[in-house]
């Protein structure tokens, strides 16, 4: 069979760039001077411009991780930390500058907001552009803001939770994400409010050698539910971008929280996120993930079940293809009672990219009764693909049930013939198995990422075939 | 008569075994064959190198389909000149509907983008006369179906893509009495004067529900005694004793 050979995949939609366009962009590098500059750029109260100074110190004091993938090609006096784009915030698409509209129009993203979404928050570069709720949710209390308007306006329950879920010295990118952050959204869902239609954020990085560091954190207060979304995306570049956001997710006693990515970063980005979560009392956090695209991911988040009963549920699938090093998992911290976790996470390497499982257990000795179970299956579409599992299981009581499956494969030569016995091509073949075997992720997203990972995964698929 | 398919003096391995030793057959338009053997003899063999399956060998000989040559065609090709397959052991995929999935090969085979609303009464007229669940053509290809209705989704298949030349490797085996009966209503409803069926079996049972034209013992990978449908009661009563080398 004849061997088409492609360098780099068209990624349609995502490409496209606009003109590096900016009301302001920082000098590159960083430094007490950088952090300043934004700092007052957002005229931060002084409680968070202190944060962000001692979070520089920690960011310098602090060794870049040697256990993952080489992070040796970021440099970060290459990387403008801030791009503040040619648009204030806006509650109307109408009033968004046309290039930037544009984009989340290709993105599908007001769209989106007119079918099947209770509030859409858009954010361009280093700032929201874009940030709106529906009435009735407001009505009820529910908050939902771009996280600079929440600094300002609900300082008391900002200060109160802002990097205290994820402390600032937990590793270096989380330090450098405090120093420097901006943009991000935050909520907050009133105790008994249960918002039964998704909120999603979608976060745009087109700036080239340039950062993007947004926060979003969010807490559904007690009893009450919520399903947020998060997209994000870049065009490609020949240069390093860099992405380390951070999420901060406080489930409070009895409260349910979903929490939904689809990340398609271009293969220049280095893409080191941060994502933690305290559950409490019978409250459950469950995250579906999609990572595609991104030159290096470390990506790992976390659920802390903190609250007897509490739940947590982790579905995710990555997809390396060449040149790429995804390094992502799920990390769960049993500390109370009947807790428990389920684990169901796959990935997919073609052409010579990696994916790693890099995953911890921790029961703590008063998790009594604990149940986890794990399962992580990935596929791997040539011989030169890698993929690796690395759990830390760090188990402190005898009163746990605890199961850990993993499961490595290939596409069957078999599978492939009966499609084609039907007619199907080769390509069209592996693609419907590499969509089955993505299947039980995939049905978790709401349907339009669902179809939005398949168009992915035959995108990644096309004209990659032997 | 209009020869639909013809091998000729077919030798093919798998890995470095020889598997079919020197094998003819020609089927012609509205015949029904039936390959019979003892297990190991090649029968399955035969089914996937007519559908040159790349996990088998063909050392010499040839394979023609309406008089062209399809030895080195890809899988898909012969499946778009009209000759379809019923496994022995249909595989499982997950993330597509049976029907979608009918849907899309079809647009696959016919090249031709597919009426939806026509085919899907043609698909659901079919699962009724096959006595199927009309909900499973609604669930993942294959996925969790019984053996009895995994067998009964290839006859779908067959119906719904309609191709020229079917060939049912041990369709029957692993069946019921009724499931049987099933099954050989829906060949009945798919054979024509144009079409043909190659059936393959180890045993006689759904002979009894079928009109067949010819009947070939297939033993150690040669076409050893072709007969009528009186061989097959003959084999029923002996068994392939006498054949064996
Ligand atoms: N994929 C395979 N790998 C190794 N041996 C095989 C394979 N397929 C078939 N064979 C062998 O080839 C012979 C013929 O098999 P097959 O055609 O399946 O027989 P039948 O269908 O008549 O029972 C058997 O000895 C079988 O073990
Ligand atoms: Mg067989």
């Amino acid at each position: 069979m004849a061997k088409t050979q492609v360098e780099d995949i068209n990624r349609n939609i995502y490409d496209i760039k606009n003109e590096d366009e900016y009301a302001f962009k920082m000098q590159k590098g960083l430094n007490r001077e950088v952090v300043l500059e934004i700092s007052k750029q957002k005229n931060d109260p002084d409680w968070m411009r202190e944060l962000r100074l001692k979070a520089l110190e920690v960011y310098n004091s602090l060794e870049l991780p040697t256990w993952g993938p080489d992070l040796s090609e970021l440099h970060m006096d290459d990387i403008a930390t801030y791009v503040k784009p040619k648009s204030k915030l806006n509650t109307s698409w109408d009033d968004v500058p046309e290039e930037i509209k544009k984009t989340f129009d290709t993105l599908g993203i007001p769209e989106a907001e007119k079918k099947s979404l209770a509030g859409v928050g858009a954010q361009y570069d280093s700032e929201v552009v874009y940030h709106s709720m529906k009435e009735d949710l407001l009505k009820q209390g529910v908050v939902y803001l771009d996280m600079e308007s929440a600094v300002r306006e609900y300082p008391d329950l900002v200060k109160e939770h802002f990097m205290k879920c994820v402390p600032v010295n937990d590793h270096k990118f989380v330090a450098l994400h405090a120093a420097v952050w901006s943009g991000g959204s935050f909520v907050y869902v009133p105790k008994g409010v249960k918002v039964d239609i998704p909120l999603q954020s979608y976060f745009r990085l087109n700036s080239p050698e340039s950062g993007q560091f947004e926060h979003t954190l969010i807490i559904v207060d007690e009893g009450a539910s919520l399903h947020f979304i998060e997209g994000c995306s870049a065009p490609k570049y020949n240069k390093v971008n860099l992405h380390a956001g951070c999420v901060e997710l406080y489930v409070k006693d009895n409260a349910y929280l979903r929490y939904s990515t689809i990340e398609n970063w271009s293969k220049n980005m280095m893409n080191l996120n941060t994502k933690k979560a305290i559950v409490g009392k019978n409250a459950q956090i469950d995250w579906v993930t999609g990572s595609f695209g991104s030159k290096i991911s470390m990506l790992y988040p976390m659920s802390i079940l903190n609250g007897e009963g509490a739940k947590t549920e982790y579905t995710g699938i990555t997809f390396a293809g060449k040149g790429q090093n995804l390094d992502t998992g799920f990390k769960v911290i049993h500390n109370a009672p009947n807790t428990s976790s389920v684990v169901n996470s796959k990935s997919i390497s073609k052409e010579g990219g990696s994916c790693t499982y890099r995953a911890l257990v921790r029961v703590a000795e008063r998790a009594k009764n604990a149940k986890c179970s794990v399962s992580c299956e990935s596929l791997m579409l040539d011989d030169i693909s890698r993929s690796d599992t690395i759990p830390v299981n760090d188990i402190q009581t005898d009163e746990v049930e605890f199961s850990h499956e993993a499961k490595i494969g290939k596409i069957s030569d078999k599978e492939i013939f009966y499609l084609m016995s039907r007619g199907l091509s080769e390509e069209d073949a592996r693609a419907m198995i590499v969509r089955g075997f993505a299947y039980p992720i995939s049905k978790e997203l709401p349907v339009e990422y669902a179809v939005e990972m398949n168009n992915l995964i035959n995108m990644e698929l096309e004209g990659s075939i032997g | 008569m209009e020869k639909l398919l013809e091998i000729k003096d077919l030798y093919a391995n798998v890995g470095e075994k020889e598997i079919l030793k020197g094998l003819n057959l020609t089927i012609n338009k509205g015949e029904v064959h039936v390959v019979m053997g003892p297990n190991g003899a090649g029968k399955s063999t035969l089914a996937n190198v007519i559908f040159n399956n790349p996990a088998y060998t063909k050392v010499s000989g040839s394979v023609e389909f309406e008089g062209e040559n399809i030895n080195d065609l890809s899988v898909d090709k012969i499946a778009k000149k009209g000759v379809f397959m019923s496994f022995q052991s249909p595989e499982e995929i997950p993330g597509i509907s049976t029907f979608n999935f009918l849907k899309f090969a079809k647009g696959k085979i016919t090249d031709k983008p597919v009426k939806v609303f026509e085919f899907k009464k043609q698909v659901e007229g079919f699962t009724e006369e096959l006595n199927m669940n009309p909900k499973l053509i609604e669930r993942n290809l294959n996925v969790g179906f019984s053996g009895g209705e995994k067998k009964k989704n290839e006859i779908l298949q067959m119906l719904a893509l309609n191709p020229k030349l079917a060939i049912l490797d041990e369709t029957d085996s692993g069946l019921d009495v009724d499931a049987i009966k099933t099954v050989s209503k829906g060949i009945e409803m798919y054979k024509n004067d144009e079409n043909a069926v190659l059936i393959i079996t180890h045993n006689t049972r759904i002979l009894k529900h079928l009109k067949v034209d010819f009947v070939h013992v297939l033993v150690d990978g040669r076409i050893v005694k072709t007969g009528m449908g009186e061989l097959a009661t003959e084999i029923e009563e002996n068994g392939y004793k006498e054949y064996n080398a």
